[in-house]
């Protein structure tokens, strides 16, 4: 044994706290790094120019009013979704079940598209969206269940949730198929548009613009400001200081996830009855799992949501128009979006560690 | 002469601004039993945490057979032949004790688990242990995982062993059991550093003791030299004037009443048993004792976190009927009035939130406060405020998480806090654990300060000059037990000294 | 007697492409990563095998169907251990979230597969035109003289040489866990890594050999997907993702022990395909009886957080990153 242990050549300490725009610079290099691999690999498939390809990316989401719009349907759908999972998240409840929340607020309100047909419109509307919430609630609440009284895994539990929640889409698709044979349910109620969600001032997406900007402000509100909210927060900090503070932390789990899986629902309602006008098990496409990134991204904070959630929906979007314009298809944008996905998260780790080469303060942290 | 297995000199480990260890020196030589003695706190553990290469020391030199060594890693202490058995075993619930012992230890990838048990039988039967190689960890007791933690050790080739309160979680029958195996390994030439509190221990084990004191090395003497007198003595160091402001009480009555309170823990075993003391309002009850002999679970079932299995704990409200708390969830006991304030040992892991501001924290208590669903911040921001500028809390702002602040600023956010509750009884479990001197103060005058207000004050401590300084009466615990309430002005440093290590009243 | 024996066929040929999958995520399981990239690996794995085979086809006129094979395992591997790799990278050493990470590699994943896919599909002439026939029968070449043996050679020994090479890949992950001293160490890491350090395990190389071979095996899951499967086609649906995600109830479904997950995804294989051969059941019911491999591992889940019972636990620190001056 000699004395000589080396010091290793990069050690990582943990950072103190750093400046929020210092965190914001570092996310923004991220970007801008991504950006560049994501123009290699575009340039590596297409020979295009790269500057070109984003000009056309840009088009494509917001090269006219109905692609504007188109844009912040789908924005306001991904955000709905992740205010959804903000909650849940702050809690440290794992739902990764919000694909499952989505889908069975969507068939309940394509049955409600279906079945009352004869209801007056308020009272229609009334129905699809309580019923919406509903379905979603009860799926975050079985897990929230479970984890509260028997501390069963919730990671995985809302996991299989969404499969039993595929399945029985499925189930609902084949119950109402139509054209029979198709295997889809096609446009429901196509001319009466009955349970279509209407537009606002002349423009077919501005209630979801307004009513999901008002949840996500309204969500900022209940997590920041409210005595429910202070709770969540406790709970998700540390559970013996809830108990020390008088929390019952079994009801803030199974309350919280409530809310949660309800909005989860309510997006599903937005998906069937706002955007699509049909169910299929691709109603919610993989955006319950793109949520779960936009809430952690976004930390919990749903205002900045809001950036996190153009800026995801503004790739995907413009990434379909590459596609069409040069003979590639949109999964492309998937594509785009993971490798962009991996620098963010990456970058995380210089905001909160710091590297420490060897040689440079040398000893000083030694412990 | 025996050769020197370690010798420690001028060792010192600071945190922050405290020292926990100050030149300290040691030597354990082969074929010895050396006891190391010490309050909670004198800085046992610290030590012995720079020979397993968990701490490294800020200056000062570690000889080993000799030769003076760098410990950077428990590798590196392994790789010396040094072996430490933790307070907190370090061992894979899922695997079997063969498993465990095997882990990390370099040879042929495809293990031949007969052969491998049949080395350590060999070992086991050469020392004399006694342990089911095939048991999964799970399923063991604590005394059957603390002999495999030393079996694990020994079969790495270790020579030095370092046990860490071994004998804290054993029944007399399998400590008897464990000094048997600790003197055959003696015999085979092993050196062993056994901390421990209880003295009668100290004196059948070991071959001689050293002593810490505050961080200070105090001494070593033969075993054979030494008695309890002698080593609480020197444990516990000639009174040390304090000059804390010390009133006499004033209109004392009755506030909490504790009866035959028996507590038992996940592990089923008794952390409280037939506790019985009454506190008054107006004073200061010092509770001394050994850690862990029950003081957390007697501050958290007052406070209604922890359930009793059996006896009462009654309060009397001013100019009331008192009434029962057993039973009653923290929330049922808000909400029968009563203004109970509770400094818990976990700072941040139970009395704060550490991702919350200041503000944020001040309504942990009250967050409720007030009608409809939204909180009330006004309030909290300028108790939060007061509090920062009364008690001089360093922070860069009211919002700054409280985590990132340091421990005697944690400290007094905790304490402002609770104060600020206006309470009758304030309880508070190590309060000035890990402050600076000067912070200390602050806690002890605020604590003064409420018991010339009238408040029933429980003082959880473990330095002995402080509670004999600071408080009126003193409850000494022992193993769950009340060993003795003496009266602080009167009492002698050693009579407290006697009763924090008199076991079950029937050892004496 | 016919129905069963195809619902046996059906179920195994079903079951050995998550049983590829489950196993590889259990070695990385075991070492305490939870990786939702699984659906992910899969993707790339089988699309690598199907790209590198296609290209090699259209290059060659007579293609050698045992370079076939190489060619097809040789790119699977190498995707799905890359991926792997980013996986690790972000998780280990950049500590990002597990789950997120995760849940990004099957976005990334799926994105890059089904983008591939699709530009292969077009370039051979439109959806399913794909056709990498060699390979494919390579894959599901079976041995003639025992295949014709009657019903135990329809059960046993009518499929492509991957339904054994799974079993034998199932088998041999058992072995190293349980037997080897490697194994030993990787399920100390997944455990309890402060400990495992202690003793000298290099905790960081461990969880990185985890991930990156458990993901190479999940990737084989792919690439028998699409050779043997699908019979060496692509097409744009979820299938496969949906596999993955079955694959990782799998995982819980056996309790993390390889050898439960060989008999557990014939088992899935068979509750999957039930409702095929259950007379009287229209389309829509059908697809509630598709629910119950999720159903299943639900229950097990609960039950197993019910009893308990400290062998059937997920690895301990699972989900956690591990840093050693955090202790």
């Amino acid at each position: 044994m000699d004395n000589s242990v080396q010091e290793p050549f990069i050690r990582i300490a943990r950072r103190e706290d750093m400046i929020w725009w210092k965190a914001w610079i570092i996310r923004g290099i991220a970007l801008l790094l991504s950006l560049v691999v994501c123009a290699v690999v575009i340039f590596a498939i297409v020979k295009m120019n790269p500057i070109n390809v984003y000009q056309t990316m840009f088009k494509g989401a917001f090269g006219s009013t109905r692609r504007t719009w188109i844009t912040i349907r789908d924005t306001m759908m991904l955000l709905c979704i992740s205010i959804g999972l903000a909650p849940a998240f702050k809690m440290k409840f794992w739902n990764i079940g919000a694909e499952g929340q989505i889908l069975v607020g969507g068939v309940v309100t394509a049955a409600c598209m279906i079945y009352l047909t004869n209801f007056p419109t308020p009272l229609l509307f009334l129905a699809m969206i309580a019923t919406s919430c509903i379905a979603g609630a009860m799926w975050g609440f079985l897990p929230a269940i479970f984890k509260a009284k028997f501390n069963t895994n919730e990671t995985l539990f809302t996991l299989m949730m969404n499969y039993v929640a595929i399945q029985l889409t499925s189930f609902a698709v084949a119950k109402w198929e139509n054209p029979y044979g198709s295997n889809t349910v096609g446009i429901i109620n196509s001319s009466t548009k009955i349970g279509w969600m209407p537009g606002l001032f002349g423009k077919e997406y501005m209630l979801h613009l307004i009513i999901v900007l008002a949840l996500a402000i309204g969500m900022y509100i209940y997590l920041k400001k409210s005595k429910q909210g202070y709770e969540i927060a406790v709970v998700g900090d540390s559970e013996n200081t809830a108990r020390y503070a008088g929390i019952s932390v079994s009801k803030v789990i199974i309350r919280t996830m409530l809310i949660s899986g309800g909005i989860c629902g309510l997006s599903g309602f937005l998906a069937v009855s706002g955007a699509s006008h049909t169910i299929s098990t691709s109603t919610a496409g993989g955006r319950g799992f793109t949520a779960i990134i936009v809430a952690w991204l976004a930390k919990f904070n749903t205002i900045t949501m809001i950036a996190i959630s153009l800026l995801l929906i503004f790739l995907q979007n413009g990434a379909v128009e590459i596609a069409s314009k040069y003979g590639l298809n949109d999964y492309a944008s998937k594509m785009i979006t993971g490798i962009i996905l991996f620098f963010i998260l990456g970058s995380e780790f210089f905001i909160n560690y710091s590297l420490i080469f060897r040689g440079g303060k040398k000893n000083k942290k030694e412990e | 002469m025996k050769e020197n297995a370690i010798e420690i000199r001028n060792l010192t480990k600071s945190f922050g601004s405290i020292k926990a260890n100050n030149k300290v020196c040691l030597e354990v030589k082969e074929g010895e039993i050396l006891a190391l003695l010490g309050e909670n706190g004198s800085g046992k553990t610290t030590l012995m945490n720079m020979l397993s290469g968990i701490y490294f020391p800020d200056s000062g030199e570690i000889l080993v057979h000799g030769k003076e060594v760098t410990i950077r890693s428990p590798k590196d202490s392994y790789d010396l032949g040094i072996g430490m058995v933790h307070q907190h075993f370090k061992l894979v619930d899922v695997f079997t004790a063969a498993e465990n012992i095997v882990l990390g230890i370099p040879g042929a990838q495809f293990m031949n688990m007969s052969e491998i048990k049949k080395k350590i039988k060999a070992l086991i039967d050469k020392y004399g242990f006694e342990i089911d190689l095939d048991k999964k960890i799970y399923d063991m007791s604590v005394s059957e995982k603390q002999t495999v933690e030393i079996i694990k050790i020994l079969f790495r080739g270790a020579n030095i062993l370092i046990l860490d309160e071994p004998t804290a979680v054993l029944t007399p029958q399998e400590t008897k059991r464990l000094f048997g195996v600790l003197r055959n390994m003696r015999e085979n030439g092993k050196a062993i550093i056994i901390i421990t509190h209880k003295l009668h221990e100290v004196l059948e084990i070991s071959d001689r003791v050293s002593v810490l004191r505050k961080g200070e090395y105090a001494g070593t003497v033969n075993t054979c030299d030494a008695d309890e007198m002698i080593l609480t003595e020197m444990m516990v160091g000639k009174k040390v004037e304090l000059n804390i402001e010390r009133t006499e009480p004033e209109n004392v009555s009755e506030k909490l009443r504790v009866e035959n309170l028996t507590c038992i823990n996940a592990d089923g075993r008794k952390v409280l048993d037939n506790v019985t003391f009454t506190a008054y309002s107006g004073e200061i009850l010092g509770i001394a004792g050994i850690a862990g002999s029950g003081q957390k679970e007697l501050l958290e079932a007052i406070a209604g976190l922890q359930t009793a299995e059996d006896g009462s704990i009654i309060y009397t409200k001013k100019d009331e009927e008192p009434c029962e708390l057993v039973g009653k969830t923290p929330l049922q006991i808000r909400d029968m009035g009563i203004a109970l304030a509770f400094v818990p040992e976990d700072r941040l892991g139970m009395g704060l939130v550490g991702s919350m501001g200041m503000t944020g924290n001040m309504m942990l208590r009250n967050y409720k406060r007030g009608s409809g669903p939204f909180t009330e911040r006004k309030y909290p921001r300028k108790l939060a405020e007061s509090i920062k500028e009364k008690l001089d809390v360093v922070t860069p702002g009211l919002s700054t998480p409280v985590r990132k602040l340091s421990g005697g600023n944690v400290q007094k956010v905790l304490v402002g806090r609770e104060i600020a509750l206006k309470p009758q009884l304030l309880m508070a479990a190590y309060a000035v654990r890990g402050l600076d001197i000067n912070t200390s103060y602050t806690i002890y005058n605020l604590l003064s300060e409420e018991k010339q207000k009238g408040v029933a004050v429980i003082y959880v401590g473990e330095d002995l000059d402080v509670l004999l300084e600071l408080c009126d009466r003193i409850m000494v615990m022992c193993d769950g037990h009340v060993t003795g309430i003496l009266d602080a002005r009167t009492a002698k440093k050693e009579d407290i000294g006697l009763l924090m290590i008199k076991h079950d009243g029937k050892e004496e | 007697m016919d129905s069963i024996i195809s619902l046996i066929q059906a179920a195994i040929v079903f079951g050995t492409v998550i049983m590829l999958g489950a196993v590889g995520e259990s070695l990385t399981e075991k070492s305490g990563s939870l990786n939702l990239g699984v659906p992910g690996i899969m993707y790339l794995g089988g699309i690598a095998g199907l790209v590198g085979v296609f290209f090699y086809e259209n290059a060659v006129s007579e293609p050698n169907s045992i370079a076939c094979v190489v060619i097809a395992l040789a790119c699977a591997l190498a995707a799905s251990f890359l991926a792997g790799l980013i996986y690790s990278f972000l998780t280990i050493t950049l500590r990002a979230n597990q789950n997120v990470t995760g849940l990004t590699l099957t976005i990334f994943g799926s994105g890059v597969a089904n983008f591939f896919g699709g530009s292969l599909n077009k370039l051979s002439g439109g959806i399913g035109q794909v056709s990498v026939s060699t390979t494919s029968s390579a894959f599901r070449a079976t041995v003639p003289a025992l295949s014709n043996l009657g019903v135990a050679g329809k059960i046993f020994f009518s499929y492509g040489f991957m339904v054994y090479a799974a079993i034998a890949i199932g088998v041999l992950s058992q072995i190293f866990l349980s037997k080897t001293r490697a194994g030993l160490n990787l399920r100390a890491v997944g455990e309890n890594p402060a400990t495992a350090d202690a003793t000298g395990i290099n905790v960081i190389k461990y969880k990185y050999l985890g991930v990156c071979f458990g993901a190479a095996i999940s990737g084989l899951g792919g690439l028998y997907y699409v050779m043997d499967y699908t019979k060496g086609t692509w097409s744009n649906d979820c299938t496969i993702e949906s596999l993955g995600w079955l694959a990782l109830a799998l995982v819980i479904f056996s309790a993390w022990k390889p050898k439960k997950v060989i008999w557990g995804s014939y088992l899935f294989g068979i509750l999957y395909w039930m409702y095929f051969y259950i007379s009287g059941l229209n389309r829509s019911s059908q697809e509630l009886f598709k629910m119950l491999p999720y159903l299943v591992t639900i229950v097990v889940l609960i039950i197993s957080s019910l009893h308990k019972n400290k062998e059937n636990q997920p690895p301990q620190s699972l989900g956690l990153a591990y840093f050693r001056e955090e202790r």
